[in-house]
């Protein structure tokens, strides 16, 4: 049965609105809390989420239409066991003979982010490098076998050339093995004889080429990738941290006989940690369509080594005490420096902590490593002129910028996350207790 | 220590392709050949063939000239000088193969090969014999014809291939016996070179791999051009004679007919060269002679691999080199991607060409495929017309749920050359709409290529 959908009352007030966009065309398919269309009312757009499944089979009103009525029909979406469905699932090819315009490519599937600890595309070494991208590589065949059978391309993993998703590896999933043969995985590195372009600067400075390191360009990709498609908001907070630093006296003086030292970064990643499982919402990955929501608060802690950074992991430290914190950062930093972490190490994690406090940067804005969707960037804790109860004192404070994703994250649960961090510092109990 | 990494017995055209691969991954190579570098392929198959089928080709154009508006007057054909041509051309490309060994640093070592274990072969030439060991040896020794039992070649009135490459005369008339790709290429240059030709197919079809539709085509074109043919039949005994052969076929409607041909040539099938070169004494698995070898092209023998025409068919020359590469690869520590079958093409260069990729109408059919199906004659192709070779048609076969091309099958001008462009759409896996989308260039046979899809799908243009 087509189900008509109607032109919501996005407010109380809502009579009319202009159809701004629309998110989905005709044979699309879409599921409960798909985005259908953005709405204009006099006071905001605001988008239009599917509550059924099925298949849009007609759009009535074209968009950028003003003053369409509430209740009025957009258009019709055809349920999920209709005959009618297979119809207009299956692509007209070419153009359409009557100015109705059909799209011969089906939707590929939208990417998901799967696994909420992403793998490797197989090449050492780097930042936590993730396959999850919003392009995803698959054969038109493969596209289109998923799309009739509804698969998730994510969840995949291609044996084609450079991990492309081929007929066989859908029919697998599908447990269809029509296809006879199923290709051997390729090394990546294997029979890869033309180097990747590179670019020509024309200069008539004195200067050496330096070819780069695997890291380098992987951390090259992986922040220009962050940067070019990640809306960054940036939320900065200056903390005081004399309480946390006298905390860290007493704590280390009756740590010293277990040999442990505790740095003031060991009970950051602890707060920050924290400070994640209190805001849930900026423990997060935007993934297209949908976002996943972290249970546990695994913290990449930024290391510089002699080819570039790295990220090990702190598995849920909000979880772990401040010296289990400490001697995990001390091994995982001395094997990173020394080129030995494991890709488990350092691929994964729910959000980053980088600090520049020991180089004496006072601020600074880090980028997102993706699909995390927060990083905290720590400054120098330095003896500041501070208020103190109305009066001029001296403390020791430090500013802290925390990046955030803006597609998955509000800048109030930012701003929210940024406050409750900086009461978890300044108030730094809460991290023994 | 092993004399070399890898040592490639036969140097066809997947021994010589895999020596080059893996010496270009930095394998100490050899290569064992007892006749001639560049195997049948080169010397006495495809090449020289085609070299053959092109001199026909223009005998063709020559008594054909009238209709282009030209004039040929005294033409006539010389075999001898057809043949020296074809040789010169095989002995330039054995050169070139020469030449290729010596650029990769392939030690190359003529003689019989023979395994004595896994790693290790003999070599005898002129009654000396050397061994040579080597981590992995790939046995590449090919395939030669089936003999038909009851009259074996003779070279003088009875022929395989090879014979007919390098005739001792012009045949009068011939009888062609089977309708592969051999069969009917040979078929198919006798008579345009002027011999009174007939074929005798056992199965209701020649080119009885080829869509049933191309089969059709095929026998109405040539038996257009004049050729007998005669499906669904079979020689119940062949002789030779002083002046010629004498044979009796049982047609279809089961009546024997017996006849007289100047020369019979036997196209039948293919024999592994699997035999006398040690593969038994090793415990090699096999099937009927061919080898048994999983998708990386190894044996079940540690470090003993087989390529070409002594595994699994289809038995072409292009098939054999993509698995010297796939076996050279895995040898040199890769995972070079497996070949799927389905993919791989086929061309019979007989007039009209055919070719082919994947699967036939009735094979997908039977697969269980909701077919859809494309068929664009070369009448309604511009460029085909101006060639003066308006026969033939272009047919593509799809998958209705996913779009797949399945397969596609051509008959006609050059399709040989045009078949490549379905291939790489196979490979690629794409689907119905990306051949829809590209444009083809106008004017050429390509775009028939085009239509046959558009007509799959109800879109053709010029029909």
């Amino acid at each position: 049965m087509p189900t008509e959908l109607k032109m919501p009352a996005l407010s109380p007030t809502m009579e009319e609105g202009t159809l701004a966009r629309w998110l989905v065309k005709e044979g699309d398919k879409v599921s409960s809390g798909d985005l259908l269309a953005e709405i204009e009312t006099d006071k905001a757009t605001m988008e239009f989420e599917a509550v059924d499944e099925g298949i849009v089979t007609k759009i009535l009103v074209a968009e950028g239409t003003d003053g369409v009525k509430v209740g009025a029909v957009i258009a019709m979406i055809q349920g999920e066991d209709d005959d009618a469905v297979a119809a207009v699932a299956l692509p007209q090819p070419l153009a359409p003979a009557g100015g109705e315009q059909v799209d011969p490519t089906p939707q590929p599937v939208k990417p998901t982010i799967k696994t909420p600890l992403p793998q490797a595309g197989g090449v050492g070494g780097g930042p936590a490098t993730s396959q999850t991208n919003d392009r995803i590589k698959a054969s038109p065949l493969a596209k289109r076998i998923a799309v009739n059978k509804g698969l998730d391309l994510t969840s995949i993993s291609g044996t084609g050339p450079n991990g492309r998703i081929v007929k066989a590896d859908v029919d697998a999933i599908s447990g269809e093995g029509r296809s006879a043969v199923v290709a051997p995985a390729l090394d990546p590195g294997f029979l890869r004889e033309t180097p990747a372009p590179t670019q020509t600067i024309d200069t008539d400075i004195p200067h050496e080429v330096i070819k780069l390191s695997n890291m380098r360009k992987i951390i090259a990709r992986r922040l220009t990738e962050s940067k070019q498609t990640v809306p960054h908001i940036y939320l900065t907070v200056d903390v005081r941290l004399d309480a946390l630093l006298k905390l860290r006296g007493e704590l280390n003086a009756s740590l010293e006989a277990r040999g442990i030292k505790l740095s003031v970064n060991d009970m950051l990643i602890k707060a920050l940690a924290l400070a994640l499982v209190q805001v849930p919402k900026c423990n997060v990955s935007f993934a297209g369509d949908n976002m996943l929501q972290y249970a546990r608060a695994d913290i990449s802690v930024a290391v510089s080594v002699p080819t570039g950074l790295i990220t090990p992991i702190i598995i849920d430290a909000a979880n772990k005490s401040l010296s289990k914190i400490s001697t995990e950062v001390a091994k995982l930093a001395a094997r990173a420096k020394e080129g030995k972490l494991q890709p488990h190490e350092y691929q994964g994690g729910t959000a980053s902590i980088s600090n520049m406090g020991m180089m004496g940067i006072k601020q600074f804005d880090a980028v997102i490593n993706p699909p995390q969707a927060m990083i905290l960037a720590v400054g120098a804790g330095e003896k500041r002129p501070y208020i103190v109860d109305d009066a001029l004192a001296i403390a020791t404070v430090m500013s802290a910028t925390g990046s955030f994703d803006h597609r998955a994250i509000d800048g109030a649960d930012g701003a929210m996350f940024m406050k409750i961090f900086k009461e978890l510092v300044e108030k730094p109990l809460g991290l023994v207790a | 220590m092993s004399d070399y990494d890898l040592i490639v017995l036969g140097s066809g055209p997947g021994g010589y392709v895999a020596a080059i691969r893996a010496a270009q991954l930095g394998l100490k190579v050899a290569i064992v050949e007892r006749e001639n570098l560049g195997g049948i392929c080169l010397n006495w198959g495809c090449i020289p063939t085609k070299a053959l089928l092109r001199s026909a080709e223009i005998y063709h154009y020559m008594q054909h000239a009238g209709e282009y508006g030209l004039t040929a007057a005294n033409i006539s054909a010389d075999i001898d000088a057809v043949v020296k041509r074809s040789r010169g051309i095989a002995k330039q490309l054995n050169q070139g193969v020469t030449h290729l060994m010596k650029k990769n640093k392939v030690t190359v070592h003529m003689g019989d090969g023979k395994l004595i274990a896994a790693n290790t072969l003999t070599v005898t030439k002129d009654g000396k014999t050397e061994e040579l060991t080597a981590k992995n040896i790939i046995v590449a020794t090919g395939a030669r014809a089936r003999d038909l039992p009851l009259a074996p070649a003779d070279g003088k009135r009875i022929w395989t291939y090879r014979h007919a490459m390098v005739p001792p005369e012009m045949p009068k008339k011939l009888l062609v016996i089977g309708s592969g790709a051999i069969g009917i290429e040979f078929a198919s240059f006798y008579n345009d070179m002027g011999a009174e030709v007939t074929v005798v197919e056992m199965l209701d079809r020649i080119v009885p791999v080829e869509d049933a539709d191309v089969s059709a085509f095929l026998e109405k074109a040539l038996t257009k051009q004049g050729m007998t043919i005669m499906t669904g039949a079979g020689v119940e005994s062949l002789k030779a004679t002083a002046t010629g052969v004498s044979a009796s076929i049982k047609g279809k409607d089961g009546t024997i007919v017996a006849s007289e041909f100047s020369h019979c040539i036997v196209a039948i099938g293919i024999v592994p060269n699997t035999e006398n070169i040690g593969l038994e004494a090793l415990g090699v698995e096999m099937d009927r002679g061919f080898l048994k070898t999983d998708s990386s092209c190894r044996t079940n023998v540690p470090g003993l691999w087989g390529i070409g025409d002594i595994t699994v068919p289809p038995w072409l020359a292009h098939k054999a080199s993509h698995e010297g590469v796939i076996a050279a690869e895995t040898i040199a520590g890769g995972h070079p991607h497996a070949m799927n079958p389905l993919n791989i093409p086929g061309c019979t260069y007989c007039h009209p060409q055919v070719a082919s990729v994947g699967l036939t109408e009735a094979k997908a059919k039977e697969a269980g495929y909701d077919v859809k199906v494309g068929n664009f004659p070369f009448l309604g192709n511009g460029k085909a017309i101006a060639l003066g070779a308006a026969e033939g048609f272009v047919k593509t076969v799809f998958d209705a749920k996913t779009g797949e091309l399945l397969g596609a099958h051509m008959v006609g001008a050059e399709v040989t050359e045009l078949i490549q462009g379905y291939t790489i759409g196979k490979t690629a896996e794409l689907v119905e709409a990306d051949f829809m989308q590209t444009v083809f260039p106008h004017p050429t046979l390509s775009e028939m290529m085009h239509e046959s899809v558009l007509g799959a799908y109800g879109k053709m243009i010029h029909m």
